[in-house]
């Protein structure tokens, strides 16, 4: 009788350990503090220096603790003036001349001025700078073309061109142009990045790492004092467990829903924001070899192509259809007068009879994941089957991010006919100069991997990048668009619209056409 | 007893190296370079060369793998490209929220899954036998990632009991209590496919002893029935259990790599995937190395722990 008597009290154990989650379960509800605006981030931030880091993800704390000499206007991506509050242009474009602000301090209290915007752009450019050793700053590029630098007087700051660039001014609004403090720089060296001293309206005060990083108000900002008292930012990978913080209030606001998931987010408690970007989803198709050498087929591809099916059910509205190569987050630069190429399949088995390439067999390059790729793996099935319908016997090749580059960048040729490509810039300039000129072919150091060529369109866009009146580089832009289009060394997918979900205690809150996250006049309650 | 230590720890030496080069070359030879990951959509040939250059991986294979492993003898782990930290701090720092986790999920599976064993096996076909063998084959089923995500579903999202993730609370919050919250889901999700087999091998381990004569005897000369199964037939069958507890260490350390994914805890695994994903080279190899020396000296432990145990291997 001991022996059963044993066997029930272990069972009794076992059972209690058990529910040991339930006793340990005391309610809490896991809201977060008011005043404190919780973010949930993508990922741990790499560094908090702006001109060592390349991801989104990293600017959108950086964007919050320092200040460029120039920023987007709100809701555009317009340059206008920040620490500095004027500049003048030489004629021949390769002088810029920048006014400061006066009486800005950096968090450290040490004063801006013209020495300290010059050590910032020494300390990326000059490889004998003492700081140098600082980086690495893999986007100085971005500056390649500052020849010089010099402090005029401690208002005035000028930048020497060796050429005119006309991106320079929204090279300067991205976050490799905004501006450290040199002191911090000096105390810190190499650990600069995880002690970061900036001009912004949040100073950085907590980095715990994997768990967040802390910023409180900087109460004596230049463009007025930031709503919240402090922002955390906090890195979640996985975008289930992103989505569950969300719902359960352990977040306040989220980026990069994933799509499937905005139906959560229907009701009152939440709120969906969205907004257009400088970004394109695009197709590169081999005009070297095989069927895409001919146009007429190259405009198949985008006629056969549903890219409203793509966009609405792939992407569940997350997105919306491209009709060039030009994104219309950039507004100035965009040619209104483009329409996408519809979805017609009929056409597209017209031109591809009088091409004579019907049945023909192609490879597709299809990525599993990568920056601003969306939903490659769903969307290059979906693109398979609308080629097929129209009489190509397509097959997918899928491979890693990183592996998926390595292919892709060196150039299509017998490899590949048609690869998935996505790209998010700051400038008009960027993605064209870099992957459609007959310059920017592979070999030349370009990523223009289906060597496309037009000297029609080399002229435009060297001729764009040298003016300095945004006018004249906007028709150079809109003609460029349209000879593209026609051209079709591409299939125009989607413009991705970034996405966020605030909590209802979030107000005042909107995302940016840069996809930079501006949180000084969000408030929360 | 001390030569056999020393034997086992200089054949630890060979395997280590060994694994040093197998994953300096994995490193090495997979698509795709840190330069590349760095600088994604900039990657130009270029930029990408002027990148390597700073991070020292434009010179030969041979003389990074021999600099490397110099400094790594010296303690020195490197800087990690993506984190731009030591190495060295974030494992350790990586290493120790995933003992946390680990260690609780391996104490509670042991605990559980031998208390459960030795149940079922002193009440064999009784209804206590038969509600374990069902919830273990249950909770063996399950992947564990799921099992995490319905936990989070349930107790974090509906009931808002705990915590959906990380290691301790945002704002306030970072001490002992703060710490168990967020640890009960992740180290329950972890540790149910491991108590599982804990509890089925120690009910055959048991079951077969029960049946020897020693046990017989115990109980004829009027042994109370406890002293019986825990004193006696327990301490006989561990000797088959405590193996299986080294696997399921092991099981459990690799398979905390799934739950600190679902539950964000800031643990080694996680940090391996982000720095394979983002060719971290330095963090990766470092990594890899730290957790394959700890495996090799828990192994060692293990061995030595059976050798004091069965006077058998002793001999």
């Amino acid at each position: 009788m001991a022996h059963s008597r044993l066997t029930r009290r272990g069972f009794g154990i076992l059972t209690a350990t058990l529910l040991a989650s339930a006793t340990l379960a005391v309610p809490v509800t896991a809201q977060t503090p008011p005043e404190v605006l919780v973010i949930g981030q993508i990922a741990e931030p790499k560094s908090l220096d702006p001109h060592a880091v390349t991801a989104v993800n990293d600017f959108r704390i950086l964007m919050n603790v320092y200040d460029g000499l120039v920023r987007y206007a709100p809701g555009t991506l317009d340059v206008e003036p920040a620490l500095a509050t004027g500049w003048d242009i030489s004629d021949d474009g390769t002088v810029y001349t920048f006014t400061l602000r006066e009486g800005v301090s950096f968090h450290d209290g040490s004063a801006l001025d013209a020495e300290a915007v010059v050590f910032n752009f020494e300390r990326m450019l000059n490889e004998d700078h003492p700081f140098h050793a600082t980086g690495p700053f893999p986007l100085s590029f971005f500056f390649s073309a500052v020849q010089t630098v010099e402090a005029v007087d401690p208002g005035t700051v000028r930048f020497t061109l060796n050429e005119p660039y006309a991106p320079f001014l929204s090279n300067l609004a991205y976050p490799t142009g905004l501006i450290v403090s040199p002191a911090a720089v000096m105390a810190h060296g190499a650990e600069f990045g995880r002690n970061p001293s900036g001009t912004g309206p949040f100073r950085f005060a907590e980095w715990r790492a994997n768990e967040r990083v802390v910023v409180t108000r900087n109460d004596d900002y230049w463009d007025g004092r930031a709503a919240s008292e402090a922002v955390v930012f906090r890195p979640i990978t996985d975008a289930n467990t992103r989505v569950a913080e969300m719902l359960a209030g352990g977040i306040d606001l989220m980026v990069e829903v994933p799509p499937v998931a905005l139906s959560q987010f229907q009701g009152a408690n939440f709120q969906v924001v969205e907004q257009a970007g400088p970004h394109l989803w695009f197709l590169i198709l081999n005009a070297k070899e095989g069927p895409f050498a001919d146009r007429r087929v190259r405009q198949a591809a985008n006629y056969a192509i549903n890219k409203q099916a793509l966009v609405d059910d792939v992407l569940e509205g997350t997105a919306a259809v491209a009709a060039g190569p030009t994104p219309p987050a950039f507004a100035w630069a965009y040619n209104d007068a483009l329409e996408p190429y519809p979805y017609d399949p009929d056409r597209a088995r017209a031109l591809i009879a009088e091409a004579g390439a019907e049945g023909a067999d192609l490879t597709f390059y299809v990525t599993e994941g990568g920056s601003g790729m969306l939903d490659p793996i769903a969307m290059g099935t979906a693109i398979q089957a609308d080629l097929a319908t129209v009489g190509f016997n397509v097959k997918i090749e899928t491979y890693e991010w990183n592996t998926f580059l390595g292919k892709v960048n060196p150039g299509l040729e017998g490899k590949a006919d048609l690869a998935e490509m996505a790209w998010m810039t700051n400038d008009p300039d960027t993605l064209p100069f870099l992957a459609l000129r007959t310059d920017a072919w592979p070999d030349k150091g370009g990523f223009n991997s289906g060597y496309y060529s037009n000297p029609r369109v080399d002229d435009l866009l060297e001729a764009a990048r040298a003016s300095t009146d945004q006018d004249e580089r906007a028709a150079l832009y809109r003609e460029m668009q349209q000879i593209v289009q026609e051209d079709a060394p591409w299939v125009f997918v989607a413009n991705w619209k970034q996405n966020a979900v605030t909590s209802d205690r979030v107000t005042n809150f909107r995302l940016e056409p840069s996809f930079f996250l501006l949180l000084k006049d969000v408030e929360k309650n | 007893m001390g030569g056999y230590i020393l034997r086992r720890l200089i054949s630890a030496i060979p395997v280590l190296l060994g694994i040093t080069m197998i994953v300096f070359l994995i490193m090495a030879m997979i698509p795709g370079d840190p330069a590349t990951a760095i600088l994604g959509a900039y990657a130009t040939p270029e930029n990408v060369e002027r990148l390597n250059r700073y991070l020292g991986l434009d010179q030969p294979l041979l003389q990074q793998y021999l600099i490397w492993l110099g400094n790594l003898l010296q303690g020195d782990f490197g800087r990690s490209f993506a984190l731009n930290r030591p190495v060295l701090d974030e494992v350790l720092e990586r290493f120790s929220a995933t003992l946390i986790l680990a260690g609780t999920a391996f104490v509670l599976c042991s605990l559980l899954g031998i208390l459960a064993g030795v149940v079922s096996a002193a009440r064999q076909y009784g209804l206590a036998d038969k509600t374990i063998t069902f919830a273990v084959i249950v909770g063996i089923s399950v992947p564990s990632f799921f099992l995490g995500m319905m936990m989070i579903l349930f107790f974090a999202v509906q009931l808002r009991w705990l915590p959906v993730s990380g290691m301790y609370s945002i704002w306030g919050g970072g001490d002992l209590p703060d710490l168990i919250r967020h640890l009960t889901m992740p180290a329950l999700a972890l540790s149910v496919v491991a108590t599982g087999v804990i509890a089925r091998l120690t009910r055959g381990a048991m079951l077969e002893v029960l049946r020897q004569d020693f046990i017989r005897t115990a109980r004829a000369k009027g042994l109370h029935e406890r002293r019986v199964i825990w004193g006696h037939a327990l301490r006989a069958a561990m000797v088959s259990v405590i193996p299986v507890l080294g696997i399921q260490a092991g099981f459990v350390l690799s398979g905390a790599v799934y739950i600190e994914m679902v539950f964000q805890w800031p643990g080694i695994g996680r940090m391996l995937v982000d720095a394979i994903l983002k060719r971290d080279i330095l963090l990766v190899q470092g990594g890899v190395v730290f957790v394959a020396a700890c495996y090799v000296g828990f192994n060692i432990v293990v061995d030595v722990a059976q050798h004091l145990l069965d006077p058998r291997i002793r001999a």
